[in-house]
């Protein structure tokens, strides 16, 4: 396999992951959606400097974990290219604030390093967020859900083709990486001269195929709207879930749940 | 019916592709449309199903002239196999693929799934079903593919090289499948095996124009005239026998 098969194959595995069966994968796809938005919602909320209270925000991400079956290392694995992204974002807060904000024990701990911390734990809770959402639901039950939810159906439908586009480009870019190697054997990478040529030819081809898949999408009906796959009804169950996942997320926000933990254990 | 009408066409580079067509395809007929590579068989279906425009001449399909207001009467008619499987199929797995149609045309959710089920099984297929379209084989594709048609039930049916990368049990299958259909039928092939068992009239296209157009069972006997537009006759009508390797 070569880097964009692989890229093509982890990219099938998001699929494969999203039609497993689990309790989580059999909620209604918009109650998953709106838990996740308030979710990355209230984590975002946080003030820079309560660490303490955002950490209790762990245990939602482990607790789907769990019961949907998906492995951590999964997710991080997945995750492995814009995670450091995420986590670079706060790295120069304790430079910028060095004020001593509380002393553990008598080391002093600034501002800035407290700041930078919840911000790399805010960017990973969104991130594992987004992905467990993407993991146990297809993207077709999400644009689905995007429409039940009346986001309106150009935009869902850009979303479905891009992620659809992105497959059929690097799908030719392995074959054409392939097709290369072959005749240039021993050769790493692709030669600066060939760059152009491929470019060329690349961007070509997955238009041509992009264009005849999307009349095969014409030549069956479809106009500008999809008839995303059947969503089966909202139950009640669904409601439930959702009503406990915001509840407890708002309650996590409002109330000093470490403080009163440690005032348990003390 | 679909009806051509004195259909010229050339593609941006100017050099003439089809040059004055004319012919009509009755209801319940089922015509091969053959040619050597590049003789403009793929044009003709895409003239046909408003996917190249026709600028010059004119394509009726049931009296329904093809062009940008009439698209979508006239593809709701018409199903069409691609030449090439991988544009055919753009949804995740080969059972979304196939309701893809139905719900489009508004086929009720209980309908399509017997629909799909029982296409899949006449087909062979049952296998496939949950199965991800790139990660099956190019004459699994092929299968799958001409089942997503089939599940539209169109009214008519064009196919571009149905049993092209197919095995010999495949294809016998695929031949025997479109036998039983009642719908009209237009198929391009090389496998010229299959135009006649399947088809009671052929077309012949070369140079962009018309050669012949009759009795499959009379042009594919023809020695002369498939050689010289540079075809042969169907395998099992050749006498010669197969020369062997020799060491
Ligand atoms: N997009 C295009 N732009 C320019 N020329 C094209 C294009 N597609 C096809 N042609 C040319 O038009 C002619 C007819 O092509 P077409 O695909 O219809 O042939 P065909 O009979 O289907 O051949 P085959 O048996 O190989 O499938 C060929 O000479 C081809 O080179
Ligand atoms: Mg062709």
């Amino acid at each position: 396999m070569n880097k964009m098969e692989m890229a093509l194959h982890e990219l099938a595995e998001m699929d494969e992951l999203a039609a497993q069966r689990s309790p989580v994968h059999q909620l209604h796809p918009a109650a998953k959606l709106i838990a996740t938005v308030i979710y990355i919602l209230v984590v975002v909320s946080f003030h820079k400097y309560d660490l303490g209270g955002l950490i209790p925000m762990v245990l939602w991400p482990v607790l789907l974990f769990q019961v949907s079956g998906i492995p951590v290392h999964t997710c991080f694995y997945k995750l492995r290219i814009v995670l450091p992204l995420v986590l670079a974002v706060g790295l120069f807060n304790p430079l910028l604030d060095r004020a001593p904000l509380l002393y553990l024990g008598t080391i002093p701990v600034s501002g800035g390093f407290l700041s930078m911390l919840t911000l790399m734990l805010k960017g990973t809770l969104c991130l594992m967020a987004s992905f467990l959402l993407m993991a146990t639901t297809s993207i077709d039950h999400l644009c689905g859900a995007l429409r039940k939810l009346h986001v309106p159906g150009l935009l869902v439908t850009l979303l479905l083709l891009t992620y659809r586009y992105v497959g059929v480009l690097t799908e030719e870019l392995a074959i054409m990486t392939d097709a290369y190697h072959l005749r240039a054997p021993g050769q790493k990478g692709i030669h600066v001269s060939a760059w152009g040529s491929f470019l060329g030819q690349l961007l070509l081809r997955s238009m041509d195929r992009a264009q005849e898949l999307y009349a095969s999408m014409l030549l069956r009906g479809y106009h500008e709207h999809f008839h995303y796959a059947p969503l089966r009804p909202f139950r009640g169950k669904d409601a439930v879930y959702l009503a406990v996942c915001a509840a407890v997320f708002v309650l996590l926000r409002l109330l000093p749940v470490t403080q009163m933990l440690g005032m348990l254990v003390v | 019916m679909i009806t051509c009408s004195n259909v010229s066409f050339s593609y941006e580079t100017g050099r003439p592709v089809l040059q004055d067509l004319s012919f009509t395809i009755r209801d319940g007929e089922c015509v091969g449309l053959i040619g050597a590579n590049g003789a403009g068989k793929s044009t003709v279906m895409k003239l046909i199903l408003g996917l190249l425009p026709c600028t010059q001449g004119e394509i009726r399909v049931d009296e329904i002239p093809v062009g940008k207001e009439t698209l979508k009467d006239v593809r709701r008619k018409l199903g069409f196999v691609l030449q090439n499987s991988d544009n055919q199929m753009f949804m995740p797995t080969v059972y979304e693929d196939m309701i893809f149609a139905p719900l489009n045309y508004g086929v009720s959710k209980e309908e399509t799934e017997k629909r799909v089920d029982a296409l899949l099984e006449k087909l062979g297929l049952q296998e496939l079903k949950h199965r991800h379209n790139h990660k099956i084989s190019g004459g699994e594709k092929r299968m799958a593919a001409i089942a997503t048609i089939l599940a539209m039930e169109p009214e008519m049916i064009l196919m571009d090289e149905p049993t092209a990368a197919l095995d010999p049990y495949n294809r016998r299958i695929v031949i025997n499948t479109i036998r039983e259909l009642p719908q009209t039928k237009l198929i391009t092939s090389h496998d010229l095996d299959m135009i006649l068992s399947t088809c009671s009239r052929v077309i012949l296209l070369s140079g962009g124009k018309i050669a012949a157009d009759g009795p499959a069972q009379e042009i594919l006997r023809d020695k002369e005239l498939l050689e010289a537009h540079r075809m042969e006759l169907p395998l099992c009508l050749q006498n010669a026998a197969v020369p062997l390797y020799q060491t």
